[in-house]
């Protein structure tokens, strides 16, 4: 009995797009835009599937092999090296994995960053991005190709790249029933620049994982919400898993499902498929966050993630009361309930709220705070508004990610809004906050760019439809003519009628320039894009920042490899456990290509720490000394571009070490001293005197002065001259500087033999001593001892 | 399979029970399933009525299965409640293991519930990729991947 019904509902099911497809081929004189005749007149019956689905695959295929190869420019033109500095650190992880195996990989306790604290790897990092690489490394052994790790981390962004497009073809196909705005979305995905800029080869970044992960979790989503189904839903929680394992990023997920579901509820939208999808989807992906020992308890505890919580409680109520309100059909009842339902939301917000201010659940942690709060990074949190990438986003980037896509993309939010369906609410949802958040921070540009491929491709390809349709319905005229002629007193009437107001109305565009014209356009447009893509990727995000390339007056590339030099210096020059202190930007690149402990990393965990550094860097030489012999520093390292006009180097970064130094001790380091009387941040003869004796800029223009004709020192990259007298160091020596001086290593002196501090240590070897020994005795201290 | 059986079991659970209650019980409650439909204002009703009025519509309109499961769903908050309220009491010190043991009931009576969901009779037009089997399966993957997560976090 089951079975046959079971035949039946299948049948049923096949019939289906059977029936449709008569539907569209007898209703397509009325209807406008007539979507399955695109195909007719090439491909017919199941040939014509057949031969479509090919060239879906290998469209797919050639979209994979773009998204891929234009993400070589860097490893062709240079070689196949990580980029970055935050990827130095995923490398070296990644290597500690593949090299002691995957348990003593998840309690690493790495004593080899942030020196005298250590770190707790195992447990403040998100392991997802070195485990997919070290099961595809070990998969490759498994097949006896054995692969450098090297490589497989250089390669994974252009690997998963591919992917991303594929997820994004099937996340697109949920969205519309045209035949190529998937392939559209896929391409567009493939080499839009705004994700290319995050998932060029070597940018070993967990960005290069996670986009594929959001759209595949988002594509699970729609899938689970149109369906109604408990397995897409476990299937998306499982994905979400993987994707909180990856990226922080995932916050955005935990915030947007719920939101959908949320829209949905308030748009009275609520259906027992909605319900299913989004509370498995919630429990068994709330669970498995929770695996994640980065995430730990955060998904009960902070307020990132109370949204999922109060959604999927609402979710209980509203099926609850949908239930109880089938069975009672009194419509005063009905009211009573959805007032009830309003009642123990506001309650039950009221309560969160409560939660929130007395401190039981976290407050929104400082990076998402400033978000909503643009201005408070800036006053309360140096350390985060001194990134560059957590800038507000100008105008020009849009376009110079996007291209046509950001002038496509409200067009498609707009068809959403035509079409508005559930999972088309997504796609408004998604855009309108991922909009938002591109505009407050520049990083974000990257999860807006899945959305805008997505909206771009649906408002194309319902152009395309449109244009590209040869077959035009005939005139019905035609039929009207014959009839009037056989009568002369109707003839009159057929001439009233002939009128174009008074015909039958053909709605759509039937004349063959303006389709080819249109088309011809879009076209062009398409290939432009293209070409923008390819330049921009060329250009400007294919450029390791580890190896400065510059051009030769005959145009031959001529390569500066500072940073390699010195960093393989103190490798082979230093004893295994020298402690090297620097900023923060470069800890992660000392700790993977010189192989030493540092004090500060480009995780920026503890700020006071940081401080630390900073204080020793911008305070005199006797007030940083202890400093770092108290930290056991052995060498300093400061990058300096003024003989290059490398304009990213720490003098141009001085500013924020005192900021956040100042932060922390505002009566020892004062912003305002590095100032002249008129405000103005000078290096040269004018600086203060603060400036002068600060460690950094002594260490920055020592000796400097030698390198010019006396009195001709010159700073390319604050284009100023500099002093007549160099600096004078006591504390530390000169150890190491590159061929282009960009980095300069000093080596920490030790304490004075004969227990006189460094400067009159200093200054007696320089033979400063007064000729003229007077007799007179200093003030007497009394020997305690 | 399911759909039929469910709508035989309900039909053989619907029919008997208006005799049986005509016969034996008192005439209040069982007209109310009747009343409630023909007058749309339940002023002249007390609460208590009606929430009889509800539970006797359950209890007919319910088929055999649906009511396992509920019955299942009803245990699996009193275990909830009971974890929670020893949880208040004595304290949420292995607070890895409170949470994995009351998650693994909050979650597995969510599943149940979008199990019992998907196969009402009612939601067919919802869900209509979805067979019963179809929902067991999906049950029995969720549960399976709910209960690894729970044993995995509870150390």
């Amino acid at each position: 009995m089951g079975l046959v019904n079971g035949d039946m509902f299948f049948s049923s099911e096949l019939a289906n797009p059977a029936k449709d497809y008569i539907d569209q081929i007898t209703s397509s004189r009325t209807k406008p835009f007539p979507r399955l005749q695109l195909h007719e007149p090439f491909f017919q019956g199941s040939t014509g599937k057949n031969s479509r689905g090919v060239l879906r695959i290998v469209i797919l295929c050639l979209i994979a092999g773009a998204a891929i190869a234009s993400r070589l420019f860097s490893v062709i033109r240079f070689e196949s090296i990580i980029h970055e500095f935050d990827p130095w650190f995923n490398f070296r992880a990644t290597k500690y994995l593949v090299s002691n195996g995957f348990y003593d990989f998840w309690d690493w306790f790495d004593d080899r960053t942030w020196h005298p604290l250590g770190r707790v790897t195992g447990g403040t990092l998100y392991p997802g991005l070195m485990v997919t690489s070290g099961v595809i490394y070990h998969a490759l052994r498994a097949l006896t190709i054995p692969v450098d790790i090297r490589n497989i981390c250089v390669l994974l962004a252009p690997g998963f790249s591919g992917l991303t497009a594929f997820a994004t073809y099937l996340f697109t196909n949920e969205m519309s029933t045209s035949p190529s705005a998937g392939l559209l979305a896929a391409i567009f995905m493939g080499i839009a620049p705004g994700y290319i800029s995050r998932s060029v080869a070597g940018s070993y970044d967990n960005e290069a994982i996670a986009i594929f992960l959001l759209v595949f979790t988002f594509y699970l989503w729609i899938k689970a919400v149109k369906l109604g189904s408990a397995f897409w839903g476990a299937l998306c929680a499982l994905f979400y898993g993987y994707m909180v394992s990856a990226w922080g990023g995932y916050v955005f997920i935990t915030n947007l499902i719920p939101l959908h579901v949320f829209v949905l509820v308030c748009m009275g939208r609520f259906s027992p498929r909605v319900y299913v999808s989004y509370c498995t989807w919630y429990a068994l992906g709330t669970l498995a966050s929770m695996q994640i020992p980065f995430v730990g308890f955060l998904p009960i505890r902070s307020s990132e993630h109370m949204s999922a919580l109060g959604v999927f409680g609402l979710l209980q109520l509203v099926g609850f009361v949908e239930f109880v309100r089938s069975g009672v059909p009194s419509k005063q009842f009905a009211t009573l309930l959805r007032g009830f339902v309003l009642v123990v939301f506001a309650i039950s917000f009221g309560g969160l709220v409560l939660l929130t201010v007395s401190g039981v659940i976290a407050p929104w942690t400082g990076r998402f705070y400033s978000l909503w709060d643009t201005g408070y990074a800036k006053i309360h949190i140096p350390i985060i508004a001194s990134v560059s990438e957590h800038q507000p986003t100008a105008w020009p980037a849009y376009f110079f990610d996007l291209n046509l896509l950001i002038w496509l993309f409200p067009a498609g939010v707009y068809l959403c809004f035509l079409k508005l369906a559930d999972e088309q609410v997504f796609v408004v949802v998604y855009a309108i906050l991922a909009s938002y958040f591109s505009g407050v921070m520049v990083r974000l540009m990257l999860t807006l760019t899945p959305i805008v491929c997505v909206a771009a491709a649906l408002a194309l390809s319902n152009i395309l439809d449109t244009y590209l349709t040869f077959k035009s319905p005939e005139e019905p005229t035609a039929i009207t003519v014959p009839e009037g002629s056989s009568n002369g007193a109707t003839k009159k009437a057929a001439k009233q009628e002939e009128l174009r107001s008074m015909r039958q109305p053909l709605i759509g565009i039937y004349s063959g320039f303006s389709k080819i014209s249109v088309v011809t356009a879009m076209t062009t447009y398409l290939l432009i894009f293209v070409l923008h893509c390819t330049w921009v990727t060329s250009n400007a995000y294919s450029s390791p920042s580890v190896v400065l390339a510059s051009r030769m007056p005959d145009g031959s590339q001529h390569i500066i490899d500072d940073y390699r030099e010195a960093y393989q210096w103190l490798r082979q020059n230093t004893k295994e456990d020298a402690k090297i202190m620097s900023w923060w930007d470069y800890g992660y690149q000392i700790g993977g290509m010189a192989d030493r402990p540092t004090l500060v990393d480009n995780n920026t965990w503890n700020n006071t720490h940081i401080a630390t550094v900073g204080k020793a860097m911008s305070s005199r030489e006797e007030v940083s000394y202890p400093i770092m012999r108290q930290h056991e520093v052995d060498y300093v390292l400061v990058v300096f571009g003024g003989l290059l006009g490398y304009s990213g180097d720490d003098i141009n970064k001085f500013l924020w070490m005192v900021r956040i130094a100042e932060g922390i001790w505002p009566d020892e380091v004062k912003e305002r001293d590095f100032f002249t009387e008129r405000g103005e941040y000078r290096v040269d003869g004018g600086a203060t005197q603060t400036m002068k004796d600060s460690l950094m800029y002594k260490m920055s223009y020592y000796n400097y002065n030698s390198l010019f004709p006396p009195g001709q020192a010159q700073d390319r990259v604050r284009g100023v001259k500099m002093p007549e007298v160099g600096p004078v160091l006591n504390t530390v020596e000169e150890a190491f500087t590159s061929e282009n001086w960009i980095i300069r290593i000093y080596k920490v002196k030790d304490l004075d033999n004969v227990g006189r501090d460094h400067a009159s240590a200093a200054s007696f070897e320089r033979g400063n001593k007064k000729k003229k020994t007077t007799k007179k005795r200093g003030p007497k201290v009394l020997r305690v001892e | 399979m399911a759909p039929k059986k469910n709508a035989a079991a309900a039909a053989s659970i619907a029919s008997p029970t208006p005799q049986t209650t005509n016969s034996t019980t008192t005439i209040p409650s069982s007209s109310t399933p009747i009343k409630i439909p023909s007058k749309p204002s339940s002023q002249n009703q007390s609460p208590q009525q009606v929430a009889f009025g509800i539970w006797q519509n359950y209890l007919d309109k319910t088929p055999q299965r649906t009511k396992l499961i509920d019955v299942f769903m009803s245990f699996l908050v009193v275990v909830g409640v009971l974890q929670f309220v020893y949880c208040i009491l004595a304290g949420n010190y292995p607070f890895n293991a409170f949470l994995s043991g009351f998650s693994a009931t909050v979650g597995q009576f969510v599943l149940t519930a979008s199990l019992r969901i998907q196969t009402n009779a009612e939601n067919k037009a919802e869900f209509s990729s979805v067979s019963p089997e179809r929902a067991f399966a999906d049950y029995v993957f969720g549960s399976l991947i709910l209960h690894f997560f729970c044993v995995n976090f509870i150390n």
